[in-house]
């Protein structure tokens, strides 16, 4: 805390690159060398307590950026600190102020009750004892864990293991929290409670989040701030309302009629597909549906209406199909 | 004919398969070949001390050890066979899936097994084989027939071996996890098939017994055959005998397996 | 510097043991198997020494060396290599988890990576070898006919630890290799299981550019041949002097500064890799 250079961010970075050496194989004993850069040049800062989306297509540099802020990977250029600790140098240091959830691999003791891998962070960590019950109640309460701490891991189910992997990484008071897809694979019951839970640390206790994930509406719901990167550039840094703007995202409101009928009319949408009773219409993300839902109802016998939210591939396909017209 | 076609496919798929792992090959190949190193050097030790010790002269004994090495992946005989796969599906409950396909469980992992076989004998085998006949004083038959006698027993080997893998396998349908049941199989393989010692050297009953045991026609019977020791007929029946006796036996099992598998799930 | 390389030792240590603990917790969720691969682990060895008796009941001597004598090579080798096995036997795991990015999982945890991957797969089942090495040790002690004086006695207990510590520095080695090649893990068995099969057989067995290959290029003859030739005051077939009979400590400090410089490099290929 008292590390922290004023003026700086709490994550801060300058002019940070990553280049890997690729080998390919270009025919039988021949391989070619080519640089790729994974990340170019990304800048940015995170003020302490914000919670900001960080999103991209795969293979954007996402991942390498979250591994260099975790200390996992060394930057080849460029200046970077979390917490006023350059990761690279100090990873066992900078281990006991992150906390790091990876969707899709548990840190989690397969065989042996959740419990137990808790008490192992409790020593590794060298959580202070009332400290440690203090947030293990908290946690369990919040993330709803108590009828599962004595389970093996093994048993428990998709869902339940990321709230359990969600509070292990949260046991030691970390001030920022890197989370990769947290709702990747969960039911919408799941989605729901961890991200109301994540809402609520970063209340309480000022956790800055740093979250990745294709699922736009984990953003929607938690993040006011969205940077998009691609090609290891940052390409976005904003509000997620400007990102629909920049990328002028459309929602699709699906529309099921009583019976087959020409395209409706309405103004400020426009049907891009028909399929028997069924029609699809297109408006754009920034709107409200419910004048355009009033319009329908009084205009056409309605039997059903869902709302379909884009998704960030086609959001930023679209920023690029802009950029490549203007 | 169809049924023959599908196998020949599984069987293929098994050798693609573990061609893809080239840098673990490599590895294994010189892993084999160290290992063919320190034992060729014991075992001219010991053939110095006793020539003509079970019969085979030093350049058998030679030979001997690198058929060893070349047939220690071919026959999973320290594991690493398809029964690895196929403990694990047990254990998660996958092996459900394979009983609905349209093909016999049996049929399937052997063809699968025998396809990983015939890579491990190329890929893994060949070149340990090559480097111990180059470097040490080696018998090698000169005539063709001798070599084509020793493939059909190679052949024969592998059906023993799967026999007994599949056994070993089928058992994690009672234990859950096999791995217990698998180390203790790979053991008894190790010794009784003559991968430290030739069979021919062990004295007395010991020797008597192990000799008559499925184990001996996995590496023993194919040496004995390439090595002018035995005469090819003979052998081909023993190893076939145990191969039916082998298969059988894995029939019945699968058979109580999947019942219990049915009235687990249903 | 040195209180932070204390420091890290310290913490290491610590975090060796809290892993280990939770692998030791784990594999008693499977009794039964943890029974029969415990056993399954002795008897693995046991059957190796078995086929060695075999080979003297057929003959007297091997490389001139009597049983008695081969098995005192045979058991200090395989305590040796089982107690270096149960601290860090689990080294070849590396390759695997860096295929499968679960080092990632080590890598932001707040204690040294070397000692969480030593302590990875953690299994008391490994004693099964480490026993059957202490009998055939106990057992070739009781037929050797040796001059016992202090330093043969002293000598016993270093041999022990300090072959222990080369073969810790060839699995850490070997570790290091997986960064680079991670399918190659196999590589590994050649050194470490290849390596106390090699020194549970006499040295006069040996090709004199394989005896020289592992005293002066991989120093795995300082873990039994050297030391036990002077035990049993027998010649060690490159006429060494006799007081390198001593040297197997120091080897063992050098093999292990090594090891573990290759690591440190290895570590750093892969955080500037991302292999």
């Amino acid at each position: 805390m008292a590390d922290v250079v004023a003026g700086d961010g709490f994550i801060a970075l300058e002019r940070v690159e990553k280049v890997f050496e690729v080998r390919r194989k270009t025919g039988f004993l021949k391989r070619e060398r080519r640089e790729v850069r994974a990340v170019d040049a990304l800048s940015f800062t995170v003020a302490r307590g914000e919670m900001v989306g960080y999103i991209g297509p795969n293979g954007a540099g996402k991942s390498t950026t979250i591994k260099m802020l975790t200390g996992i990977l060394t930057p080849s250029g460029g200046r970077l600190r979390v917490a006023g600790i350059d990761p690279a140098r100090e990873r066992s240091r900078l281990a006991h102020r992150i906390g790091v959830v990876f969707g899709q691999r548990t840190t989690l003791w397969w065989d042996l009750p959740l419990i137990d891998s808790y008490r192992l962070a409790h020593r590794m960590y060298r959580i202070p004892d009332a400290r440690f019950r203090q947030n293990l109640d908290r946690l369990v309460e919040l993330l709803e864990l108590g009828a599962l701490l004595d389970v093996p891991v093994r048993q428990l189910s998709l869902g339940q293991r990321m709230r359990g992997d969600i509070a292990a990484a949260l046991l030691h008071d970390p001030d920022v929290l890197y989370l990769d897809e947290p709702t990747i694979g969960l039911d919408v019951v799941s989605k729901a409670k961890v991200r109301e839970f994540l809402k609520e640390v970063n209340a309480e206790r000022g956790t800055t989040v740093l979250l990745t994930t294709h699922d736009l509406q984990d953003i929607e719901q938690l993040c006011s701030r969205v940077m998009v990167i691609d090609h290891g550039r940052l390409v976005y840094d904003g509000s997620l309302a400007g990102l629909h703007e920049a990328g002028e995202s459309e929602r699709t409101l699906v529309v099921d009629l009583e019976r087959e009928l020409p395209p409706v009319e309405v103004p400020s949408a426009r049907v891009v597909r028909v399929e028997g009773p069924r029609q699809w219409l297109a408006f754009p993300a920034g709107q409200s549906a419910a004048p355009l839902v009033a319009h329908l109802a009084a205009r056409y016998p309605l039997v059903d209406l869902s709302v379909r939210e884009p998704d960030i591939e086609a959001v930023i396909a679209r920023m690029y199909a802009e950029k490549a017209v203007s | 004919m169809g049924a023959g076609r599908l196998y020949a496919a599984v069987a293929a798929g098994g050798f693609r398969r573990y061609a893809t792992y080239r840098a673990a090959t490599a590895a294994g190949v010189f892993t084999n070949t160290v290992f063919g190193l320190i034992l060729v050097c014991t075992y001219r030790a010991l053939w110095d001390e006793r020539p003509h010790l079970g019969g085979y002269d030093q350049g058998q004994a030679v030979t001997y050890v690198w058929l060893g090495q070349a047939f220690l992946s071919t026959l999973a005989i320290g594991g690493g066979g398809v029964e690895d796969e196929l403990m694990e599906r047990i254990r998660t409950g996958d092996v459900a899936i394979d009983l609905y396909r349209p093909a016999d469980l049996q049929a399937w992992w052997l063809a699968a097994d025998i396809g990983r076989a015939f890579f491990q004998l190329l890929g893994r085998g060949v070149l340990p084989f090559l480097f111990g006949a180059l470097c040490f004083p080696a018998y090698l038959p000169a005539d063709a027939g001798t070599w084509a006698a020793f493939l059909i027993a190679v052949v024969l080997a592998m059906l023993v071996g799967f026999g007994i893998r599949y056994l070993v396998a089928l058992s994690a349908f009672w234990l859950l996890d096999g791995t217990g049941v698998a180390q203790m199989a790979w053991l008894l393989g190790f010794f009784c098939s003559g991968m430290l010692l030739p069979l021919n050297v062990f004295p007395g009953a010991l020797g008597e017994v192990v000799r008559v045991l499925p184990w001996s026609s996995l590496l023993q019977a194919p040496a004995d055959v390439l090595l002018g020791r035995a005469d090819p007929l003979p052998t081909y029946l023993f190893q076939a005998a145990w191969a039916v006796v082998l298969l059988g036996a894995g029939r019945l099992v699968q058979s109580a397996a999947t019942r219990r598998v049915v009235v687990q799930g249903g | 510097m040195a209180e932070g390389r204390a420091e890290r030792l310290v913490a290491g240590v610590r975090a060796y043991r809290l892993v280990a603990g939770m692998w030791v917790r784990s594999t008693m969720a499977y009794r039964a198997s943890f029974a029969m691969t415990t056993f399954g682990n002795f008897a693995a060895t046991f059957l190796d020494f078995v086929a060695i008796m075999l080979m003297f009941s057929r003959v007297d001597a091997l490389g001139g060396w009597p049983l008695p004598e081969v098995a005192f090579l045979y058991g200090l080798s395989a305590t040796s290599f089982g107690l270096a096995d149960l601290v860090i036997g689990s080294m070849d795991r590396l390759g695997r988890r860096v295929r499968d990015g679960t080092l990632d999982t080590l890598l932001v945890r707040p204690a040294p990576v070397l000692a969480q991957m030593a302590a990875d797969r953690f299994a008391l089942r490994r004693l099964g070898r480490v026993t059957q090495g202490g009998l055939v040790l106990g057992w070739a002690l009781a037929r050797v006919d040796i001059g016992w004086t202090v330093d043969r006695v002293l000598l016993m207990p270093v041999m022990v630890v300090s072959g222990c510590g080369i073969f810790c520095a060839v699995f850490v080695a070997g570790g290091a290799f997986q960064f680079v090649a991670q399918d190659a893990a196999e590589v590994q068995n050649a050194f470490t299981y290849g390596g106390t099969t090699l020194l549970q057989y006499p040295p006069t067995v040996f090709a004199k550019e394989l005896v020289r290959g592992v005293t002066f290029v991989l120093p795995l003859a300082f873990v039994n041949w050297l030391p036990a030739s002077y035990v049993l005051g027998r010649p060690y077939p490159l006429g060494l002097p006799e007081w390198t009979a001593f040297t197997p400590p120091l080897v063992a400090v050098a093999c292990c500064a090594l090891a573990g410089l290759a690591w440190r490099a290895g570590l750093r290929s892969y955080r500037s890799t991302g292999s």
